[in-house]
Parts: C-alpha cells; sequence; structure tokens
C-alpha cells in the first residue's frame, strides 16, 4: 500500500535527523539550497520569480514533484523584489534592477560601518543599526539618521528625545517602513502558505533559520571584506569586542529553528576558508566566536548546519571541536575522505557535488562522483547528498541523476 | 638607513610606525620618490610573503593602505619629477566576465600582478565579451585573465573566448581563468589556456607565459 503524505513526512523527518546527529539512516538523504535551477526548470525567470510569490510557489511545487527532495526550501531565497524595490536597496543588485532578467541577485561590497565607528556599533548596536546601517542601506529609510537613541528615554529624557519624532524626515522614513512592512508581510505569507502546502504532500522545509557567522556578520553588512581585513590587523581589539556582539546576535538570529520538525540552523560561511587568513588570524578572529555561535544554538535546540562556500579542508582540525551529533558540515571544496575520517562521530557532513559538473558534466560522471561520495563519506551514515554550492545553470538531466542515483545507491543495508 | 627602516615597517605590518618614519623622513627633507620606492620594495616583500603563504588578505590589504596613506603624504611635495620607470615584464588584461560583480579575487589578482612587474588593465566587473575583446585589441596584451564567481561565469567566459577568436586575436594572447567555482576541467570546457588556483598561481602562470620562472 502506498505510504501516506503524513507517513511520508515523518520519514523524511526521520532520514535527516539520523543522518544529521550521527545515526544511521535508512538512505541517504538528499536536499539542497537551491536559487535559480528550481525556477529555470520550471521555466520562469529569476526577476518573474522575485516579483510573482505565487508563480515563485508554483515553481517550486513543481521542483518538489518532480525531484522529491527529503526537505525544501522553498521560494524563500527568491527574494521580494516589490518592498525591495520600494526601499531602494542599496547594497543588491537583482534582476531588473542592475542585472538582467534571469541573473541571480549579487550583493555590493562596501563599507557600510566605517572604520572608526566600531566604539559605536559597540556601544549601542541597535542605535547604530538605526542611524547609520539602515539610512545606508535603504533610499526610503535615510529618515532613520534622526531617530532618537531609546537608552536615553528614561527617567525624563523622553521630553527631550521624543520631539525627534515631530521631524518630517524621520516621520516619512517610519512611513516608509511601515509600507515596507505591510509588503513583506505579503512575502512571508506566502512563504507560509507553501510550507503548509509542501507538509500536506510530504515534504519537510529544510531550514528553521538561517544565520551568519559572527565574523561574517561583522565582515559582510557592516565592514565589508576589505574593511575587516585591515581590521585584524590595524584595530584588533575593537573588532574582537565587535565580535563578541555579533556572536549574539548569530545565536539570537538562528535560534528560531527551535521547535521546528527539522530544527536546522543554516550558517552561510564565506571569509573564513582557506586563502582569507592565516591559521593564527583563524583561530584568533573567527573560529573561537563560530564556536561559541554553534555551542549557544545547539544549546538552545537548534541542529546547525554549516555551510562553508570555499575550500575548508585546513580548518577540519578546528571543525572537530563542537557539541557531538548536532553539528551538520556542509562543503564546497574539501578533502572529503579526510573530512569522513576527522569528523566522524562527531559531525555529519553534506554537499560536495561540483555544480561546474551539474553545468558541463554527464549523468554519468554526476552518478560517478555520487557513487563516491556514498561510498567515501556515506559509509555508516552521517552524509546529506548535496551540491558544492546554491545551485543556480545546471543541466536538468544531471540534477535528476544525482537525485535518481541517490536514492537508489544510497540506501543502507 | 631610514629607507630600509621604513621597508621593513611596511613589510611587516607595523602600520603607526610606517607612517611615522615616513612623516620623519620628508620632515627631514628626503626626497619623496625614496618613500614611495621603499613602498614598491616593501610591495615587493609582502608579495613573496604572500606567495610563500605566510601572509593572506589582510596584510595584502593593509600593504595596500599603507601605501596610499604614504603615497598621499608624499603627494603634495612631489614637484612633479617622474619616478623612475621600469620596463613591465608583461601587459594583463583582466575583468570579472558580464553577468557577475564580484571583485575581491580578481583584484588580488591584478594586485599581485603588479607587485610583480605586470601592467595591469583592470576592466573592473560585469565585463562584456566586446570589452575584453576592445581593451586587447588597445592594450595588446600577452595575457588576459577572466574572473568569475557564479555559475553563469562558465559560459560566460566560454563565449568571451569564441568573441576573441572571432576577432583573430586568440593566438595573440594567453588566457587565464579563476573564482571559487573554476577549476582545470572548466578551463577545458571555456578554452581557456590554464586555470589558476589563486593569486600566486596567476603569477606563476604569467612568468610561464612571458619566457620566465
Amino acid at each position: 500500500m502506498a505510504k501516506s503524505p503524513e507517513e511520508l513526512y515523518q520519514e523524511r523527518v526521520k532520514r535527516i535527523l539520523d543522518a544529521c546527529t550521527g545515526k544511521v539512516p535508512d538512505r541517504v538523504p538528499i536536499m539542497g539550497p537551491y536559487e535559480l535551477f528550481v525556477y529555470n526548470y520550471a521555466g520562469v525567470t529569476i526577476k518573474e520569480a522575485m516579483n510573482d510569490y505565487a508563480l515563485a510557489r508554483r515553481a517550486c511545487h513543481k521542483f518538489v514533484d518532480d525531484f522529491q527532495p527529503d526537505a525544501d526550501f522553498g521560494p524563500v531565497l527568491a527574494y521580494p523584489a516589490r518592498p525591495m524595490e520600494f526601499l531602494g536597496v542599496k547594497w543588491f543588485k537583482w534582476a531588473g534592477h542592475g542585472l538582467g532578467d534571469n541573473i541571480m541577485y549579487q550583493f555590493i561590497e562596501g563599507e557600510y560601518m566605517k572604520a572608526e565607528e566600531y566604539d559605536e556599533f559597540i556601544y549601542d548596536p541597535s542605535h547604530f543599526m538605526a542611524t547609520k546601517w539602515l539610512p545606508r542601506s535603504f533610499k526610503a529609510l535615510e529618515g532613520f539618521a534622526g531617530f532618537p537613541p531609546m537608552r536615553l528615554m528614561m527617567w525624563f529624557g523622553w521630553t527631550g528625545l521624543l520631539p525627534m519624532f515631530a521631524n518630517p524626515e524621520v516621520q516619512q522614513a517610519l512611513q516608509n517602513a511601515i509600507e515596507a512592512g505591510k509588503q513583506l508581510s505579503e512575502w512571508f505569507a506566502s512563504l507560509g502558505q507553501y510550507t503548509q502546502e509542501i507538509k500536506q504532500k510530504g515534504f519537510p522545509l529544510a531550514y528553521g533559520a538561517l544565520s551568519w557567522p559572527p565574523f561574517d556578520i561583522i565582515g559582510d553588512t557592516l565592514r565589508g571584506t576589505r574593511g575587516i581585513m585591515a581590521d585584524m590587523i590595524r584595530r584588533p581589539d575593537k573588532l574582537l569586542k565587535a565580535l563578541e556582539i555579533a556572536t549574539q546576535l548569530c545565536i539570537e538570529y538562528g535560534s528560531a529553528a527551535a521547535g521546528a520538525d527539522l530544527p536546522l540552523t543554516w550558517i552561510w560561511m564565506h571569509k573564513g576558508s582557506e586563502g582569507f587568513m592565516s591559521d593564527e588570524q583563524y583561530k584568533t578572529f573567527y573560529w573561537p566566536f563560530l564556536k561559541r555561535a554553534i555551542e549557544g544554538l545547539v544549546e538552545k535546540g537548534c541542529i546547525v548546519v554549516i555551510y562553508c562556500e570555499g575550500n575548508d579542508t585546513p580548518r577540519l582540525k578546528y571543525f572537530v571541536d563542537v557539541p557531538k551529533g548536532k553539528v551538520v558540515y556542509h562543503f564546497a571544496t574539501m578533502d572529503m575522505a579526510k573530512a569522513k575520517e576527522m569528523l566522524k562521530g562527531i559531525a555529519a557532513i553534506s554537499g560536495n557535488v561540483p555544480n561546474r559538473l551539474l553545468l558541463t558534466g554527464t549523468p554519468d560522471d554526476v552518478k560517478a562522483y555520487c557513487k563516491w561520495l556514498i561510498d567515501t563519506v556515506g559509509k555508516d551514515g552521517g552524509y546529506i547528498m548535496d551540491t558544492s554550492a546554491l545551485l543556480d545553470e545546471a543541466k536538468p538531466e544531471n540534477v535528476k541523476a544525482m537525485f535518481e542515483f541517490t536514492r537508489e545507491y544510497g540506501v543502507y543495508r | 638607513m631610514t629607507k630600509e627602516k621604513l621597508v621593513d615597517a611596511i613589510a611587516n605590518m607595523k602600520d603607526q610606525e610606517a607612517l611615522q618614519i615616513a612623516r620623519q623622513m620628508l620632515e627631514a627633507g628626503t626626497d619623496p620618490r625614496v618613500l614611495l620606492e621603499a613602498g614598491q620594495e616593501a610591495m615587493v616583500i609582502v608579495g613573496e610573503r604572500y606567495e610563500r603563504k605566510e601572509y593572506y588578505l589582510p596584510e595584502l590589504v593593509v600593504a595596500g593602505e599603507m601605501l596610499k596613506e604614504i603615497a598621499e603624504m608624499v603627494k603634495p611635495k612631489l614637484r612633479g619629477e617622474a619616478l623612475a620607470e621600469t620596463t613591465p615584464r608583461g601587459k594583463v588584461v583582466i575583468g570579472t566576465v558580464e553577468g557577475d560583480i564580484h571583485d575581491i579575487g580578481k583584484d588580488i589578482v591584478a594586485f599581485m600582478l603588479e607587485v610583480n612587474n605586470y601592467q595591469v588593465f583592470n576592466l573592473g566587473v560585469d565585463v562584456p565579451a566586446a570589452k575584453f575583446v576592445e581593451a586587447i585589441r588597445e592594450h595588446k596584451p600577452e595575457i588576459v585573465g577572466m574572473s568569475g564567481f557564479l555559475t553563469l561565469a562558465f559560459d560566460q567566459m566560454r563565449l568571451t573566448v569564441e568573441a576573441i577568436k572571432e576577432a583573430g586575436l586568440r593566438d595573440k594572447v594567453k588566457i587565464m581563468i579563476g573564482g571559487a567555482p573554476m577549476d582545470e576541467d572548466a578551463a577545458k570546457y571555456i578554452g581557456a589556456d590554464a586555470y589558476g588556483p589563486d593569486a600566486a598561481a596567476a603569477v606563476k602562470l604569467a612568468n610561464q607565459w612571458t619566457g620566465g620562472n
């Protein structure tokens, strides 16, 4: 008798949780955060997907129906164009807004916090974000530059501070925030609807929350790559203090996953990879804060997926030092055999099917690579099949080969 | 003596000290060109240490910042005397291909090539194939470097190589590619001459192609 969607749902949740927590599942699970591929496969451009939420949902449904992943991300990575246009996001280019209709959105690097502003950020991160980062990030929120410091409202402070809300520019920014909030609620409603719909079909949501390593919180969104690289040498003490704060932010961001059927917190790791910094710098500025963030998230009931986007082979010696059975390391470029050997019994592994292979290779090439991964890393559980990086351009027959082969060959007997 | 101290301070990442020495040198009436020479000498050391994996991005960025700060200090004192011109070892046209706006890796490669005495024409990001062709015609480089971070770069690089071929320029240049998703097989697919995993590899390739070690 065919299994009910409810049974399939539970089966998939268990399969992934078993793989994540060091048990041997019934077979190697397969899932991943895919971007452009999902929409292209359905004949939809990323511009259309970002503008038409219903269309984005339909495209994601088609992907789920045809590929049957063990968990799905849905349309969360097709960011909503309308509120972004309305807000005038300054650090982003997207389809129809600086990029062609079917090109994935990209981040514009910059110093959105200046070197001399560390103290301000450290003293009151919220006020810094309100009066500096928001105006620098969104055209429509520039008026927040005049937002009062809420910390001074106490006693009769409000008498002097509330008049700041009488400033027309602050009011306009507040009005814009309200409007953007309404627009964003529509997008979140669409995401919520999608989650319910796939659940009824038997598929769990692959993420509970998304977050960033403390170092990348400061490096990506505030100081920029060049900025934070220089700070390690020129102002290490301030950077270390800011990283303390970012560690708390990472946990706060990510702990929303706690309590979900799949309580996975995905942490997108960029700047810790080999080539960016020395071992000494890594163990001073990167790892200690990421480790504490992982521990904090685990304590709150999350399973942490560290999504490594570069070559992290030299970092394996640090990666072993995490709570057992609570962490998944996703690898893009990695000595996978070495990773398996070192992480066995400590953390699960996912990823590593080269995106290049999925674009330029053949189904047989893909199967051969997946076989090697299952034999090497999938041995005795602890492995989730996935691409090396977020999947954009790829041949559908190659992606199909990855899914079908994993379902057939990845069964544990 | 002080020039050596300045070279040493820059190369060893003592930023405050370097700026202080530079200031003292200028106040003592040192020829401003000596400071700039010191900067160049320090960069060569920084480049070597980067190639030996003693230095990483932080040191490259800080060395660049120090150089810029010293150059700004020196600028008002320069009275139009030109720096001694060195003949570049070769010319390189470099850019991130169309559709892709990632620039960090590409800029590091450009920086390292400059440190190694190449004249680099950095076309920036989101560079259409036609612009590569145009730059090759204009600058007549021996080497073309294409960078890409996104999957779209595979086909865009291939297209760019096609365009260079169609313009009849393919046999005039050696083409290297780089970027996170790239590898040797990608170079074959794209029709490039070589792939380099990092900036040190780019310098090595360039040196081979311009007939050195």
